[in-house]
C-alpha cells in the first residue's frame, strides 16, 4: 500500500465540464463510459486528486453528479484517488458527498452568501467529514486585490476555526486568480495579488493550504499555446515559492520554468509580476515574432572520433561523455544483429573496462557514476528496439538481479543511496528505488511485487535503525526471505549484529559499508555457489559480535550523582545578553557570499574521494578524478549561484534561559534537556552536559535552523528522471555543503552582531572551518546531546515550519534534507564533548524530566545505552 | 454513576490498562436453542413472516434472557458491553415486515444492556460503558448489487441515514457510546455518523462515537475496496473515541491491519477479531486460550486499548482474553504531523510526511 504525498498537490481537470468540452459533450451525450475513460486517463497520468464538476446549464446536476460518481466507485483504478467535488450549486456538492466513500474536497464553498450560509454549509462538510475550498468571495463579491483576498480569507478563517473548531489542515483557500495582459490597466496587478495574498494567508492562518484554476491568468492569450505554458510556469514558479500547495492544472500545459527561452521567459515574469507598463505590449509583440534558436557546441578533442564503433563506445563510457552516444549507439545496433548485442557486446565490454579501473582504485565513484549516466543513454536509446524484439520473441525480462532499494520511514537521506544504486544499476542488476521515507509495508510489497532478489534499506539518522529493525522483523513475519543490506552513516556491522541480524532467521542480513563493497556483497548474495560461503561467515561473525558484547562488561560508569558532582562550574559570569529576545528570520543571504566558505573536504568524502581540499587536487592516486569532479562541480555551483538554484533560508533566536540540574529552563517555560557523561575522567577532568554552559541565572540560550530550502529535491529528480543521476547525486551533496556553509555564516553573524559577544572577532576560513572561535552550535541527535527529540521543542521556538518551511519527519529527520539545526551556546567554556554511553540511573532520571515512560526513553537513546534494556 | 462519570472513569482506566469488550451475541443466542415459538412470544404470535433468527427481536420477547448474557459477559471480565441493536434498523428489519418496530427494538436493547451494567456497577465497584451497536445494515451505499449496472444503488445515503438516525435517537438515553461497527462499506458508515452528529447537535448531548471497520480479504481491503488507512481518514472526522477492526477474519489475519492503525491512529485501538475462521461447517472452533494466546501477544506489543471478541467467542473466550492481556500497557498513539489527509480507496496526504 503506498501513500500518496506531495508537497505541490495537482488536481486533474478534464472531468469537469465547464473546462473540458470533450467531457461536457460525452456527459451531454449520456456516454458515461467515455466519461469514465476521461477519469481514468488523468488518474494514470497522475493525477493524485480528480476535480468533478457538472455546473452546465442543460444538465441535471445533481442526477449527473451522482451518477457519474457512483460510477467511479465501481472502477478501483479511477477510485484510488480522492474526488474533489466541485460545483457552484450547493445541492450538487451536497449530492456528491453522499457518493463517495473516501474523504473528498468540497469546491468550493464561500461567504457569497452571508456568514450564517456559510457556515452551515461548513458544519455540513465535517458532518460528512470533507475538506473545503474556500473562495475569496464576500457578500461584496469577488476579491480581485491583494487586501480583499487577505481579508476575506481570514475572516473565513476566525469563523470556521473559532465557530466550527475546523481543523486548519482542512481549510484550503482559493483566492482567485485572474487572467493578466488583458490590456486593461486595473487587471496588470492580478497575478502578483494573488502571489502577495498566497504568501500573506498561509503566514496569517496557520496550516491552511492554498489552490487556484491556473489557466485564468493566461487567458488572454488564448490560441497561443506557447505564450501560454510559459506563463502558467512562471506563474506556478513564483505562488508555489508564495505557498500554492495545489492547483487545477493541466500538467500537459506546463514547460520546465528553467527550460523556457530566456527571452520570452523575462518577458512572461515582466507580465506575471508586473514589473513594468510596458510588460504587456512587449510579450503581445514577442509573442508573434517568436522564434526558436539553437545553441552552439563548444570545441572539444575530437580525435577519438576516428576510431572503431566499440572503441568510440568504451572512450564515451570511461570518459563519461554524451555527446556523440546516441548516433554511435545507432552505428553499433544497425551492425549489429540484434539490439540486445549492442548492450552484451560493446556497451558490457565498455562498462566491463570502467569496473575494473574502478576495481583497481584507477577510477574513482564520480567518474562512475558519470559512465553511468552514458551507459543509461545509451540503453534508452536502445530501449524502443528491445522492446520491440521483446515483443516479437515474447521474452522477459532479464537482469542478473533486481534490488529493491529505500531510504526508510522517518529518514529523507539519500545521496549514499542513490550512489549505490548507481553503482549496482552500472554492475547490470535492475534497481527499484522507492525514494525516502519509504514505510515498511510498501517496501515489502515492492519487493514482493517485483519479486526482487534482495532489500536494501539505508539511514542517515540514529532513529532509523530502530525502522530497520522493523523491516527486518516485519520480514521474518510475512515469511520475505530475501537477504536484506544495510548502509548508510548511522548503520554499523555492530548494530546489524545485535539488533537486526536476531529478529530474523529466515534470511540472510548483511550490513555494507561502502558503495565500493556493494557489487561484491550483491553478486556473491546471487550466485549459488559462493553465497553459502558468505552467509555462513557473515553470520558466525555477527554470533562472535554477539557473544564478545555479550561477556563484555560494560565498562563500569559513574552513577549519574557522581557524575554530576563532577559537572563543570562556569569560570566567569555569564556572557552579556543578545540584541534581541524571541526569534527573527534572516534576510535573504547570498548563494556566491556562502560558495565562498564552504568547506570542500566533506564534499569529496561525499563522493568516497578522501583526502584534504586543496591538497587532494594534487593527490597522486585521485588528484585526477577529484580534479574532474571539481570542473564539474564548478560548472554546476556558476549555475546554482547564477540562476539562484537554492533559496537558502535562516532563523534564530535568542531566549532568557537558566540551568536547573542537567536542564536548561527558558524564561517562557520551555525546557531544552541535556545528558551528561558517566564515563570515569582522569585528572579531575569534569563530566560536561550542555546545561553545565549556562549559568543558574541572568543567562541566555540561543538556537538556530538553515536550509538550502526546498529547490533541491526538483533539481535533482529533474536530472535523475533525464538519467542524469551524476548531476542529480552532485546537486543534493552541494545543497548540503551549503547549508553547512550557512550554519557557519549564520553562526559567525550571531557571534559578531546578533549576540554580539565577539564583535571585533576577524578569522580566515580556515579558522572557521576549524571552529576557532568562543561559543559552540551543538545540534540535538549529536553527540553533544545524542536525543534528536529536542529537535521539536528548538523547531517550535522557532516556528521553523511556519519561517523556512523546514520540517521534521516522525523519526526527527529535518525535510529538505539539506538543513542544519543547533543551539548556541556563547560562554568561553563552551566545547563540544561526546556524552558517550549513559547508565540506566540517567535514563530514568531524563525520562521522569521528559514525561516519557522509560521505554520510549530507552527506545530514543538506544545508541548510548551501557546496558541492554531487556536485561 | 451518571454518563459523564462513567466516561470518565472509563478514560481514566483506558490510560492505564487494555480495556475489556465482550463478545458474540449472535453465538450465546444460538446456544439458548430457541424456537420460532420462542422468538414469537405472545406479542408477535400473528406475525406474517418467519421471525426466528431476529436476534435483536430477542430483546423485546425474551428480554431476561439478553440481560443475562449481558451479565455472563460482565462477569467474565468485560468493562464494555454491546448491546443487542445490531440489525435494529428499518433497513435489516425489512427482512422481517419489521421497519417500524426498528426503534422500539433498539431502545429495548439499549435499556437492557444499560440495566445488566448498572446492576454490575453496583455490585462489583467498577464502571461497565454500554455500547449502542450499530451494523451495517444489509444494503451497500457503494456497490450495486447488480453488476451488469455498476450506477444502480438499492438504496439512498438519505435512507440509509435515517435509518441509523432513528436508531440512534432510541438508544441515545441508554447507552455511554455509539458503536458503528462491521463496516464493509464505509458509505454506510458515513451516513451512520452523519446521523449521529446531526444528533449530537440536536440533543446537545455528547455521546462519543466508537468506529470498527471489517477487512474481509487477504489483500487487507474492506469490501469496498479501501485499505486500513484510506478507512481510517475516511471516517476521522466522527472524531472517535476508539477506531478499529472487528469480525471476518482471526486474530492471525488481522493483526497487519490493526499495526497499521495504531501505527497512524490518534484514537484508541479497538480490536475484536472472530474466534479463528470459520470451518467447513461455519463454525468457529478456536479455543479460548488459542484467542487468548495470539491477542495476549498483540498486548505485549501494545498495539491495541479494547479488546474483545466477534463471531464465535464466548464468556470463556472474554475470561481467558483478559487474563492473557492483564498488566499489559495499552497503545500509545502517535503524534502524527498536521496535515491534509484525504482518501480514495488509498490514502492521500498533503503538507506533512506519511
Amino acid at each position: 500500500m503506498s501513500v500518496a504525498t506531495a508537497s505541490f498537490v495537482n488536481i486533474g481537470e478534464r472531468t469537469n465540464v465547464t473546462g473540458s468540452a470533450k467531457f461536457r459533450k460525452l456527459i451531454a451525450a449520456e456516454d458515461y463510459e467515455g466519461a469514465l475513460a476521461v477519469a481514468r486517463q488523468q488518474v494514470e497520468n497522475g493525477a493524485q486528486i480528480i476535480d468533478v464538476n457538472m455546473d452546465e446549464g442543460m444538465l441535471d446536476g445533481v442526477a449527473a453528479i451522482t451518477r457519474f460518481l457512483n460510477l467511479i466507485a465501481a472502477e478501483p483504478d479511477i477510485a484510488r484517488v480522492p474526488i474533489m467535488i466541485d460545483s457552484s450549486k450547493w445541492e450538487v456538492i451536497e449530492a456528491g458527498l453522499k457518493c463517495v466513500q473516501g474523504r473528498p474536497v468540497v469546491n468550493s464553498i464561500s461567504l457569497k452568501e452571508g456568514e450564517e450560509i456559510f457556515l452551515d454549509h461548513a458544519r455540513t462538510c465535517q458532518h460528512y467529514g470533507a475538506a473545503i475550498v474556500v473562495m475569496a468571495f464576500d457578500e461584496e463579491g469577488q476579491a480581485d486585490s491583494k487586501e480583499r483576498k487577505v481579508e476575506i480569507c481570514q475572516r473565513a478563517y476566525e469563523l470556521l476555526t473559532k465557530k466550527l473548531d475546523f481543523n486548519p489542515q482542512d481549510i484550503i483557500f482559493d483566492p482567485n486568480i485572474f487572467a493578466v495582459a488583458t490590456g486593461i490597466e486595473e487587471h496588470n496587478n492580478y497575478a502578483v495579488d494573488f502571489i502577495e495574498a498566497t504568501r500573506e494567508i498561509r503566514a496569517s492562518c496557520p496550516g491552511v493550504h492554498i489552490s487556484g484554476g491556473l489557466s485564468n491568468v493566461s487567458f488572454s492569450f488564448r490560441g497561443n499555446e506557447k505564450v501560454r505554458r510559459a506563463m502558467h510556469s512562471v506563474f506556478l514558479y513564483h505562488a508555489i515559492k508564495a505557498g500554492m500547495d495545489m492547483g487545477i492544472v493541466n500538467a500537459g500545459q506546463l514547460d520546465i520554468y528553467d527550460q523556457i527561452e530566456p527571452e520570452l521567459r523575462e518577458a512572461v515574469e515582466d507580465v506575471i509580476l508586473n514589473r513594468h507598463d510596458e510588460a504587456t505590449e512587449r510579450l503581445i509583440s514577442l509573442a508573434e515574432k517568436w522564434r526558436g534558436s539553437k545553441s552552439t557546441a563548444q570545441k572539444q578533442d575530437l580525435t577519438w572520433r576516428q576510431q572503431a564503433v566499440a572503441k568510440r563506445l568504451e572512450h564515451a563510457l570511461v570518459h563519461g561523455i554524451t555527446d556523440y552516444i546516441e548516433q554511435d549507439t545507432e552505428e553499433a545496433r544497425l551492425s549489429a544483429k540484434r539490439p540486445l548485442d549492442v548492450i552484451e557486446g560493446p556497451l558490457m565490454a565498455g562498462m566491463n573496462v570502467v569496473g575494473d579501473l574502478f576495481g583497481a582504485g584507477k577510477m574513482f565513484l564520480p567518474q562512475v557514476v558519470k559512465s553511468a549516466r552514458v551507459m543509461k543513454a545509451a540503453v534508452a536509446h536502445l530501449h524502443p528496439f528491445l522492446e520491440a524484439e521483446k515483443r516479437a520473441n515474447k521474452e522477459q525480462d532479464k537482469s542478473a538481479g533486481k534490488i529493491v532499494m529505500a531510504t526508510v520511514k522517518g529518514d529523507v537521506h539519500d545521496i549514499g543511496k542513490n550512489i549505490v544504486g548507481v553503482v549496482l544499476a552500472c554492475n547490470g542488476y535492475e534497481i527499484v528505488d522507492l525514494g525516502v521515507m519509504v514505510p515498511t509495508q510498501t517496501i515489502l510489497d515492492k519487493a514482493r511485487e517485483t519479486k526482487a532478489d534482495m532489500i536494501g534499506l539505508s539511514g542517515l539518522i540514529t532513529p532509523s535503525l530502530d525502522e530497520m529493525v522493523y523491516v527486518a522483523k516485519e520480514m521474518q513475519r510475512q515469511g520475505l526471505t530475501q537477504p536484506l543490506l544495510i548502509g548508510g552513516a548511522t548503520t554499523s556491522p555492530a548494530h546489524t549484529a545485535v539488533k537486526i541480524d536476531p529478529v530474523r532467521d529466515n534470511g540472510p542480513v548483511v550490513h555494507v559499508k561502502d558503495a565500493s563493497r556493494a557489487v561484491g556483497v550483491v553478486s556473491t548474495l546471487l550466485s549459488d555457489e559462493e553465497r553459502p560461503l558468505l552467509v555462513e561467515t557473515t553470520r558466525s561473525q555477527y554470533q562472535r559480535m554477539r557473544d564478545v558484547r555479550a561477556n563484555k562488561k560494560p565498562t563500569p560508569r559513574l552513577s549519574l550523582e557522581q557524575a554530576r558532582a563532577a559537572a563543570h562550574k562556569l569560570t566567569s559570569a555569564p556572557i552579556a545578553a543578545p540584541s534581541f529576545t524571541g526569534h527573527k528570520i534572516l534576510p535573504p543571504i547570498d548563494l556566491a557570499a556562502l560558495a565562498q566558505i564552504i568547506d570542500w573536504t566533506p564534499y569529496f568524502a561525499s563522493w568516497n574521494l578522501i583526502g584534504r581540499y586543496p591538497n587532494i587536487l594534487e593527490d597522486d592516486k585521485v588528484g585526477k578524478a577529484a580534479r574532474e569532479l571539481w570542473t564539474d562541480t564548478q560548472t554546476m555551483l556558476q549555475q546554482i549561484i547564477g540562476q539562484n538554484w537554492f533559496a537558502p533560508k535562516a532563523v534564530i533566536g535568542f531566549w532568557p534561559a537558566n540551568r536547573v540540574g542537567d536542564d536548561i529552563h527558558l524564561e517562557n517555560g520551555a525546557v531544552f534537556h541535556t545528558l551528561r557523561q558517566q564515563i570515569k575522567k582522569q585528572n579531575g577532568l569534569p563530566n560536561f552536559a550542555l546545561a553545565d554552559f549556562i549559568a543558574e541565572q541572568d543567562d541566555h540560550l540561543g538556537g538556530f535552523v538553515v536550509t538550502s530550502g526546498d529547490g533541491v529535491e526538483d533539481r535533482a529528480d529533474r536530472f535523475a528522471h533525464k538519467g542524469d543521476d551524476y548531476s542529480a547525486i552532485m546537486v543534493k551533496a552541494l545543497a548540503d555543503r551549503f547549508a553547512e556553509a550557512m550554519a557557519e555564516y549564520v553562526h559567525q553573524q550571531v557571534r559578531t552582531y546578533y549576540w554580539g559577544y565577539a564583535k571585533d572577532e576577524a578569522l580566515a576560513l580556515s579558522d572557521l572551518i576549524a571552529e576557532n572561535y568562543q561559543g559552540i552550535r551543538p545540534a540535538p541527535g549529536y553527540p553533544c546531546q545524542p536525543d534528536h527529540t529536542e529537535k521539536q521543542t528548538l523547531f517550535r521556538l522557532l516556528e521553523a515550519e511556519k519561517n523556512i518551511d523546514v520540517h521534521l519527519t516522525s523519526s526527527f529527520a529535518m525535510q529538505p534534507a539539506s538543513s542544519v539545526s543547533g543551539l548556541y551556546f556563547a560562554h568561553k567554556d563552551s566545547t563540544y564533548f561526546s556524552v558517550g554511553r549513559i547508565e540506566k540511573d540517567q535514563v530514568a532520571d531524563y525520562a521522569a524530566r521528559k514525561g516519557w515512560e522509560m521505554r520510549e526513553a530507552e527506545r530514543w537513546l538506544g545508541p548510548i545505552l551501557n546496558y541492554d534494556p531487556q536485561d | 454513576m451518571n454518563r459523564s462519570e462513567r466516561l470518565q472513569a472509563l478514560e481514566c482506566a483506558a490510560a492505564e490498562r487494555i480495556l475489556i469488550l465482550d463478545g458474540a451475541m449472535g453465538t450465546q443466542i444460538q446456544n439458548l436453542d430457541l424456537d420460532e415459538a420462542d422468538y414469537r412470544g405472545d406479542r408477535f404470535a400473528d406475525w406474517p413472516h418467519t421471525l426466528k433468527g431476529n436476534n435483536d427481536l430477542l430483546s423485546l420477547t425474551r428480554p431476561t434472557d439478553i440481560k443475562n448474557i449481558h451479565r455472563a459477559y460482565i462477569e467474565a471480565g468485560a468493562d464494555l458491553i454491546e448491546s443487542n441493536s445490531f440489525n435494529a434498523t428499518a433497513i435489516a428489519m425489512a427482512d422481517y415486515g419489521m421497519e417500524s418496530l426498528a426503534p422500539e427494538i433498539a431502545g429495548a436493547s439499549a435499556r437492557i444492556a444499560r440495566e445488566a451494567a448498572d446492576d454490575a456497577e453496583t455490585a462489583l465497584q467498577r464502571p461497565i460503558g454500554v455500547l449502542g451497536a450499530i451494523g451495517p445494515t444489509n444494503k451497500t451505499l457503494s456497490l450495486s448489487p447488480d453488476v451488469n449496472n455498476p450506477g444502480f444503488r438499492e438504496v439512498t445515503f438519505d435512507m440509509v441515514r435515517d435509518a441509523y438516525y432513528d436508531q440512534a435517537k432510541a438508544m441515545a438515553d441508554h447507552v455511554d457510546f455509539f458503536l458503528i461497527e462491521t463496516i464493509f462499506d464505509t458509505l454506510n458508515a458515513k451516513a451512520a455518523i452523519k446521523a449521529l452528529l446531526d444528533l449530537r447537535d440536536e440533543l446537545n448531548c455528547h455521546i462519543p462515537i466508537i468506529i470498527s471497520g471489517t477487512i474481509t480479504d487477504a489483500s487487507g481491503r474492506t469490501l469496498s475496496g479501501q485499505t486500513a488507512a484510506a478507512f481510517y481518514h475516511s471516517v476521522h472526522h466522527a472524531n472517535p473515541w476508539a477506531i478499529g477492526l472487528n469480525c471476518a477474519l482471526g486474530a492471525e489475519m488481522m493483526r497487519p491491519y490493526i499495526a497499521e492503525l495504531q501505527r497512524i491512529s490518534t484514537s484508541k485501538i479497538i480490536a475484536y477479531p472472530n474466534a479463528g475462521l470459520p470451518n467447513e461447517f461455519g463454525e468457529y472452533d478456536e479455543s479460548p486460550e488459542q484467542t487468548a494466546t495470539a491477542l495476549g501477544e498483540w498486548a505485549a506489543s501494545s498495539l491495541v486499548n479494547i479488546i474483545g471478541g466477534c463471531c464465535g467467542t464466548t464468556p470463556a473466550h472474554i475470561r481467558a482474553i483478559a487474563e492473557a492481556v492483564h498488566g499489559a500497557a495499552p497503545a500509545k498513539p502517535p503524534t502524527p504531523k498536521p496535515a491534509l489527509h484525504l482518501s480514495g480507496l488509498e490514502p492521500f496526504c498533503l503538507g506533512a510526511t506519511p
